[in-house]
Parts: structure tokens; C-alpha cells; sequence
């Protein structure tokens, strides 16, 4: 019951935020996300008392074909939720500084937006799977596309048909994937699929049909293409829905529907994956430091990190996915904080552009301190929630092939040298024109930087609550992918 | 059998009605008989009986179709009142046509003998023929009748010639003598070449590639609310025609055929979506979509062995009411900004958000995005496709439907994204209703397809 709640109350929000106006959708929206985290933590209180046993939720939906209503809570599933959970009302809580056009339509396109995710990271029946993933999808579009704020319409628009193009082309495939699964297994149940049969040569023709949609979504290179642009021209709060929890989707369904189902097909394809994964860890922190766009640069930082997840993941070793679980949750919070400071400069003074700006530290201290703290998790600081999962990333890589450990291993020092250029030049040195009047944090936006900074040193220095938690759907995982 | 005798006999009444000077009446009359019939064909559900020497079949597949055509005639009807609100004198002729199509369309879906098959063809045809002309001062429409008619006339003639070699070769119109005779002996060529004229004229009559050219400018010609029941009536009512003759007939010629099946719905689907592309009209626009849709249809079709019945009907109820909400919106559109180009749905997201909503509604359905019907239905063909190994076939049926997304969308764009001049902007309650309807429908069949999915 508990599990039906949390899903669907974001769903009654969404109505109940569009049905108050304009004037109060953002507070509606708010009290929904609010009260969906509340719910969460509820969750997770019920899954320590089941023992870290999967809380279950099944009914028939269809009967022809077989399609049930499957939900399913473990330690992965509750990460995931838990990161929306928090992730959402954060996000809602950015926007309160300004005035947003028809605000009904955008605050319950986000909770609509949490529907979805919260759904994907629920569901244990494959189609049911599918509906969120696409689900997820359509709110976000309209985001992106209706309250983006830079000037080129035109352009924005291009990008963000190539984003939606890109993802359903993915996912359609993967939908044919399934159909192919359903005639196999003769039902959608998780279960069932982990336990299928096919041939290696099914598994391989599978595995990419699997693989496109998840990788398009991370993304993976080559297929990222579509993701600088959706970021820079999608609204702040877009941005950190995509990069904070939409791309964790595919990361999560790497692991939950990829691995376990056709384990042959990842055997003979994990070569080429870690090469590409590795490629774009150092192709996305190459072109990172190139970048002037502050938002661009986030973006091929952010492409570069879950580069590292992908290839953690497919490691198949403990490390790498316990490492996975914790950079992905890291990385939620991080990237979430990195655009939020990304956006308040763009608040203040105008622009993204990293030359333009500078001396910000000497005006807003307040702003200097919580954009280093988030500067330094995302370099994997220790202490920091990013250097538990990049060293235990490193090291299942390691234990994977000691070459490639070393050369993913370069991302922390390419890494290092792009945030950190980026903030001396964004926030030391003289003020400007630009700079000279920056205001600094008011108590809204420092609320928002206070709670990301408290969870970045709680995973940061007490992880093995929050390791042992997952641990049991992992080794779930590991098992079945290792068949 | 009692629903197409009913639904004649409302047709009568319509044309009746005229000479009684009832016209006012007459639109309510049209519509609550239609309900009534619709309520009364339920009824017959799970009879399985035959009517006069098995003319007419009237079994679960008959009444599953003839329900899902009754309700798309309910809705054109309403919307023909304001449709037809400047030839007010005419609109008894009106609507005696537009029933009359629906038994056409009704006899194709019942029919148990080539006979009563070639006249609900015949008797669908020729409706529509007068419909798409009847904008007697337009020379689109004018154009549009012609054409539709010489072509029309001329897949009538092939199709007659092929039920005759079938006669000639068999001695019966009965489909389960035609079946008996074809399982039992080895037909001759006279039999497979009629089957083969049979099977062209059914592709020109559902505008399968490459017999699809007749169709973008008869759309684009007639007055749009015959445009829509081409669109949704005609074409379900001829797939279910086709399902039914090659399912319960012509199963044993299939096979020397299925090449000519997989190139069919391979060309249809990537014909009319790749054509669909470039189109400026919204109207053009959802012809060829409409084409590509029956490339899907076709999907179902050639897998008739493992009984698609049930996946044909569900696609036909998703691509046929999200079609009647765009098309109503389409006519509302075009009666207060008088243009049917894509440009006429500029900003429209801020001037009626509900209508720009629902259209969104329609077009993310007829892409197939969940959890609208749209999206079940293509799963569900895609499925039975995959099940009797056209693994291939929909490969591309795939690929296509992210091609697709791209013209939808188009129109959403231009209803969000672009600014329009602000004018007066009416919307009968008729309309509303309906569009809100189908959109109910669209959300009820996606959420709970199992309403649907166990019938046949």
C-alpha cells in the first residue's frame, strides 16, 4: 500500500497543483514533494523492518497479454527513490526566486516528472518499465521546451526534438527487445526474465537492443550527442531533473533489466562497452576543460562522470557496483548543486560565459564557501560522497583490467583540473563590471546548498550504512549476471 | 444483422424526415437512434449466428467492429450539425448519407458472402463518393469527388472481376465454400488470380502503397468531416472487410502471396510516413500519416494466421478515435481561422489550451507514446508481428515510428512555440464534447487496454 502511495501521490499533486492556479501551484508543489520524501522515508523505515527483504506490490493489469501491476522496493530501488524523493522538492524549492510563466503547467509537468521516475525505478514487470521510462519523458520535453530561457528559439528548439528523437529511438528498441523477451519467457515478470534461456545469439542481438535505449540516456558515447545542447538550452530546474535523476534511468536499468537478463550477451559485448565508456570519460573531460559555457562545461563533466558508472557497472565485480550505486547517488547530488550555483550566477549577472565573469568570492562569501564545497565533491575530495564511489569505481575497474583503471583513473586529475580552472576564473581574481554588484546567498538558496552539503559529507563519511543497504540486491544482481 | 437493418432504416427515416419538414429534430433523432443501435448491437454479443443462407455472419468480430463504427458515426453525426450549419436545408440529405456510409460500412464488417461483401463496398463507396463532392461551389471538392470515384469505380471493377473468376472456378459466393474448396482441392490459377484481384482492389480501398495515390488529394479536396470518416470509418470498416474475406476464404492462398503482403506493408509504412514529412496541410499531413497507419494495419494482416483479430480491432479503435479528436479539432480550426495549414495551429496552446492539449493528446497517441492507446495498439501489433516471425518487417515498422514522431510533433511545436495574431475563437459545446470524449477514451483504452485486448 505503502508502495502505491509513494508512486502516486506525485501523480494527485500534479492534478492538484494544475487545479490551484497559478498563484499557488509552486507552494501545492512543494507541500507534494514534501509529502511524497515523508513518504519515502517511511519506505525505507518498512524495508529495514522487512529485513532488507524487496517489499512487493503485484496485481493483474491486463490479462492478455500477461501484464501485472509489479512493483518492487529494494535497497537499489529505495537509493533511486530516496534520490527523486529529495531531489524533487530541492529542485521545486530553486525556482521560488522567480516568477514563472503559466507556473500550474510547469510545477505539474515536474511532478508528473517524478511519476515517471519514481515508477522506473519501482517497476518489476518489463512493460510496466517501459510505460515510466516513456512516461518520464514527455514532461521533461515540454519543460525543456516551453521554459527555456536563452534567446536562440529556433536553436532550442532543433536541440530539444534531437533530445526527444534520440531517447524514444532508443526506447523503441528497446521495446521490441521485450516483445522478444515476452514471447520467450511468456510473461514480463522480473523474475521470469532473469531466469530465461536464449541462445548467446539471441542474448547478443538483445543486449543492444537493451543497450541503445540505456546508453542513449546516460549517455553513453557515441550516443551523446543530444546532451550539451538539452542541457544548456533546457531551464535550470530541466537541467537538473536530466542530469540529477533522468540520467540515473539509465544507469539503474543497466543493472536491474540489462545485466541479470542477458548476462552471454554482456559477456561478449562488456569489451566494447568499457572501451567506449573509458573513451568518453576522457573525450568528455577533454572537451570539458575547452569549454567557456559554465553549463556546457557541467555537461561534459557530468557525461565524463557517468561515463566512469557505466564502466564500474560493467565490471561485474562488488566494487564496481557498489561504487556504481554510490556515484550515482553522489552524482545526483553534486551535479544538482553545481547547476543550482550555475544558475545563480546566471541570475545575477546575465551570462554562462566563464571569461566574462571572475571576483565573485570577494563579494559573496557565503556563495564562494558552498560552490567550493560542491566544487570539491565533484573532484572526489575525501570525506566527500564522490571519492567513496570514484575509488571503489576505480577499484572494480582495477580488479577488471589494470590498464583501463589507469587511464579512467586520469578523469580525477583531468577533473580536477577543469572544476577547479572553472571556479578560479568564475570566482577569484578581480571583480568586473558584471561582478561587482553580485549579491549574495539569501536564506532560501543557502537552504538549498546546506542540505545538498549535509548529504555530501553523510555518504561521505558514514557510506557502510548506506553500502549495506544495497548490498543484498546486488549480490542479487551479481549473481545473475555472472550466470 | 438487426443492426444494419436498424441502421438502414435510420437512414430511411433521415430522408423522411425531410419531406415531414422535421429538420430541426432531425440531428437528435440521428443521434439517439445511432445510440440506441449501438446499445442494441451489444446485444448481440456472443450469438454467433447466421442470417439468409449466410449472407451475414453476426458474430463477436461483427459486433466488436460494428460497435467501434457505430461510435465513430455517433460522433460524426454530432459534429456534422455545426458541419453543415450554412446548407441547414440540406442537412436531412446529409445525414441520410452519412448513415448510409455506416452501413456500408457495417455490412463490411458482417458480411458472409461476396455478395453482400461487394455491396457493402459498393454502398460505402458511393456515399462517400457524393460526401467528397458535395462542396458543389469548390473545385478542390469537385476534383476530390472525381477522382475518388473514377479510381474508386475502377478497384470496384477489378474487384468484382476477381470475385467472378472465384465464382467461376468455385460455383459459390459463400466464404465457407470458397474456404471448403480451397482446403480440399488444389485450385487452379483461376483461383489465385482472382484471390490476387480481390487482395488489389482491398489495398487500393485501405490506400496501401503503392495503390495509396488517389488518397492525399481526395483527403485534402473533401470537406473535412468526410475527410474523417474516409479516415476512420471507411478505412476500419475495409481492414476489418480484408481481415475477415482472407481469414475465413482465402487462408490457403496466403502463402504464394506473403511476398507480396510483407513488400505491401514494407512500401505502405514507409511510404506514407517518409511522404508525411514535408506536408504543410494538416489535413495532407494526416492522410499520409493515415497511410502509414494502414501500413501497420497490414502488420496485423499478414499475420492473420495467428489470429490478430483482436490486435487489428485494438489498433483500429486507438488510430480511429485519436483521428476523429484531430480531425474535429482540425475542422474547428479551420472554420474560425478558415486555413488547414499547420501554420493555422500557431499559437494555439495559449488561445484554447484545451483544444491544443487534446491535440497533443492525439498526435503523442497516434506516435505511440504510453500510456495512451495509441501506444498498446502498436505494441500489440508489433507483438503478433514478432510472434509469427515478421521480426523484420517490424524492425522497420520500428524505425518508422521514430520517424514519425517527427511530423507529429511538428504540430505540437507550432501550437506552443509560435505566436499568432489574436482573434475570436469559437468552439461549439458538440465539438468539445467530442474531443474530450475520444480523449477520455484514448487515456481509458491506454490505461486499462485489458477492456479490450480479451474480446475476440
Amino acid at each position: 500500500m505503502l508502495l502505491l502511495l509513494t508512486l502516486f501521490l506525485p501523480l494527485v499533486f500534479a492534478l492538484l497543483t494544475y487545479l490551484s492556479g497559478n498563484r499557488f501551484a509552486k507552494y501545492i508543489a512543494l507541500l507534494g514533494g514534501l509529502v511524497v520524501f515523508t513518504c519515502c522515508s517511511f519506505l525505507k523505515l518498512a524495508l529495514v523492518h522487512n529485513n532488507l527483504a524487496p517489499l512487493v506490490f503485484v496485481h493483474d493489469w491486463i490479462s492478455n497479454p500477461h501484464i501485472s501491476f509489479a512493483l518492487n522496493i529494494d535497497g537499489l530501488s529505495l537509493t533511486l527513490v530516496a534520490l527523486t524523493a529529495f531531489l524533487v522538492p530541492l529542485i521545486i524549492f530553486t525556482t521560488f526566486r522567480k516568477e514563472i510563466e503559466n507556473a500550474k503547467a510547469f510545477y505539474s509537468l515536474v511532478l508528473l516528472m517524478e511519476f515517471g521516475l519514481l515508477g522506473v525505478f519501482m517497476a518489476s514487470d518489463g512493460f510496466l518499465f517501459y510505460i515510466f521510462w516513456e512516461l518520464a519523458l514527455i514532461p521533461i520535453y515540454f519543460i525543456a521546451l516551453l521554459w527555456g530561457e536563452n534567446k536562440d528559439a529556433a536553436f532550442r528548439h532543433r536541440a530539444i526534438f534531437k533530445f526527444f528523437v534520440y531517447t524514444l529511438a532508443g526506447s523503441l528498441f528497446m521495446l521490441l527487445a521485450f516483445i522478444y523477451v515476452y514471447q520467450a519467457a511468456g510473461s514480463f515478470a522480473i523474475a521470469d526474465l532473469y531466469n530465461l534461456n536464449l541462445t548467446d545469439k539471441e542474448q547478443s542481438v538483445l543486449f543492444w537492443a537493451f543497450f541503445l535505449a540505456f546508453a542513449i540516456k546516460i549517455p553513453v558515447f557515441p550516443f551523446h550527442t543530444w546532451q550539451p545542447d538539452t542541457y544548456k538550452e533546457s531551464p535550470s530546474a530541466g537541467t537538473m531533473l536530466l542530469a540529477g535523476i533522468m540520467l540515473k534511468m539509465g544507469l539503474y536499468a543497466l543493472l536491474r533489466w540489462l545485466l541479470p537478463v542477458v548476462p552471454h550477451g554482456v559477456m561478449l559485448w562488456t569489451p566494447v562497452v568499457m572501451v567506449l565508456a573509458v573513451i568518453g570519460v576522457i573525450y568528455g573531460s577533454i572537451i570539458a576543460i575547452k569549454q567557456d559555457d559554465l553549463k556546457k562545461l557541467l555537461a561534459y563533466s557530468s557525461f565524463a562522470h557517468v561515463g566512469l558508472i557505466t564502466a564500474g557497472i560493467f565490471t561485474l565485480t562488488h566494487e564496481g557496483f557498489q561504487g556504481a550505486v554510490v556515484q550515482m547517488f553522489a552524482h545526483g547530488f553534486n551535479v544538482v548543486g553545481l547547476f543550482f550555483a550555475a544558475e545563480i550566477i546566471f541570475q545575477r549577472t546575465g551570462t554562462h560565459s566563464i571569461a566574462q565573469l571572475g571576483g565573485i568570492r570577494t563579494v559573496a562569501p557565503k556563495f564562494a564557501t558552498c560552490f567550493m564545497i560542491v566544487v570539491l565533491a565533484s573532484v572526489a575530495l575525501p570525506t566527500t560522497n564522490a571519492f567513496i564511489g570514484e575509488f571503489l569505481l576505480l577499484y572494480g575497474l582495477y580488479e577488471y583490467n589494470t590498464w583501463l583503471s589507469v587511464i579512467a583513473g586520469l578523469t580525477i586529475i583531468l577533473g580536477a583540473v577543469y572544476m577547479l580552472r572553472m571556479y578560479q576564473n568564475v570566482m577569484l581574481g578581480e571583480t568586473n563590471s558584471l561582478t561587482a554588484n553580485f549579491e549574495d546567498l539569501n536564506w532560501k538558496e543557502l537552504a538549498v546548498f546546506v542540505l545538498l552539503i549535509i548529504g555530501i559529507f553523510e555518504i561521505g563519511i558514514v557510506p557502510s550504512q548506506f553500502l549495506s543497504m544495497v548490498q543484498p540486491s546486488l549480490d542479487l544482481i551479481l549473481n545473475y549476471s555472472l550466470r | 444483422m438487426n443492426t444494419l437493418i436498424y441502421t438502414s432504416a435510420l437512414g430511411l427515416l433521415c430522408m423522411l424526415a425531410e419531406m415531414a419538414n422535421l429538420r430541426k429534430l432531425i440531428l437528435p433523432i440521428a443521434v439517439a437512434g445511432l445510440c440506441v443501435i449501438f446499445g442494441l448491437n451489444i446485444t448481440d454479443w456472443g450469438k454467433n449466428t447466421t442470417y439468409y443462407h449466410n449472407m451475414v455472419l453476426t458474430d463477436n468480430f461483427s459486433v466488436a467492429f460494428s460497435g467501434l463504427l457505430l461510435m465513430l458515426g455517433v460522433f460524426i453525426t454530432l459534429l456534422a450539425g455545426n458541419f453543415y450549419k450554412n446548407e441547414e436545408s440540406k442537412i436531412s440529405d446529409y445525414l441520410a448519407i452519412i448513415i448510409f456510409t455506416l452501413c456500408g460500412a457495417l455490412a463490411l464488417v458482417s458480411f458472409g458472402n461476396m455478395a453482400m461483401f461487394f455491396l457493402g463496398i459498393e454502398v460505402l463507396s458511393i456515399s462517400l463518393y457524393i460526401l467528397a463532392g458535395s462542396k458543389k461551389k469548390d473545385v478542390r471538392s469537385n476534383e476530390a469527388g472525381m477522382k475518388y470515384f473514377l479510381m474508386g469505380s475502377f478497384a470496384s471493377g477489378i474487384l468484382l472481376f476477381g470475385i467472378a473468376l472465384i465464382y467461376g472456378e468455385t460455383g459459390s459466393f459463400d466464404l465457407g465454400v470458397i474456404s471448403n474448396y480451397a482446403s480440399a482441392t488444389h485450385p487452379t490459377v483461376l483461383f489465385y488470380a482472382g484471390a490476387g484481384m480481390i487482395l488489389i482492389s482491398m489495398l487500393f480501398k485501405v490506400s496501401a502503397a503503392p495503390f495509396h495515390f488517389w488518397a492525399p488529394d481526395v483527403y485534402e479536396g473533401s470537406p473535412t468531416l468526410t475527410t474523417a470518416m474516409m479516415a476512420t470509418i471507411a478505412k476500419i470498416a475495409a481492414f476489418a472487410a480484408f481481415y475477415r474475406l482472407f481469414s475465413h476464404a482465402f487462408i490457403s492462398v496466403f502463402p504464394p502471396y506473403a511476398w507480396v503482403f510483407s513488400a505491401v506493408t514494407a512500401l505502405t509504412i514507409t511510404v506514407g510516413n517518409f511522404t508525411a514529412l514535408n506536408q504543410d496541410s494538416f489535413k495532407r499531413m494526416l492522410a499520409f500519416s493515415g497511410i502509414s497507419h494502414a501500413g501497420y494495419l497490414m502488420l496485423g494482416i499478414i499475420s492473420l494466421y495467428g489470429k490478430t483479430d483482436n490486435a487489428i480491432f485494438f489498433y483500429s479503435f486507438a488510430y480511429g478515435i485519436s483521428s476523429m479528436a484531430a480531425f474535429a479539432i482540425a475542422i474547428v480550426v479551420a472554420m474560425n481561422l478558415g486555413s488547414e495549414k499547420i501554420e493555422a495551429f500557431n499559437g494555439l496552446g495559449k488561445r484554447k489550451p484545451f483544444l491544443a492539449a487534446a491535440l497533443t493528446i492525439a498526435m503523442l497517441s497516434m506516435a505511440g507514446i504510453p500510456p495512451l492507446a495509441g501506444f498498446f495498439g502498436k505494441y500489440y501489433i508489433f507483438s503478433e508481428a514478432i510472434r509469427n516471425g515478421h521480426l523484420w518487417l517490424t524492425v522497420l515498422a520500428v524505425i518508422n515510428s521514430i520517424v514519425s514522431v517527427y511530423y507529429y510533433l511538428k504540430v505540437v511545436l507550432a501550437m506552443y512555440t509560435k505566436e499568432s495574431p489574436e482573434t475570436a475563437f469559437t468552439l461549439k459545446p458538440a465539438y468539445s464534447f467530442v474531443i474530450g470524449f475520444c480523449i477520455l477514451l484514448l487515456f481509458l483504452a491506454g490505461i486499462f487496454p485489458g477492456l479490450l485486448t480479451g474480446l475476440l
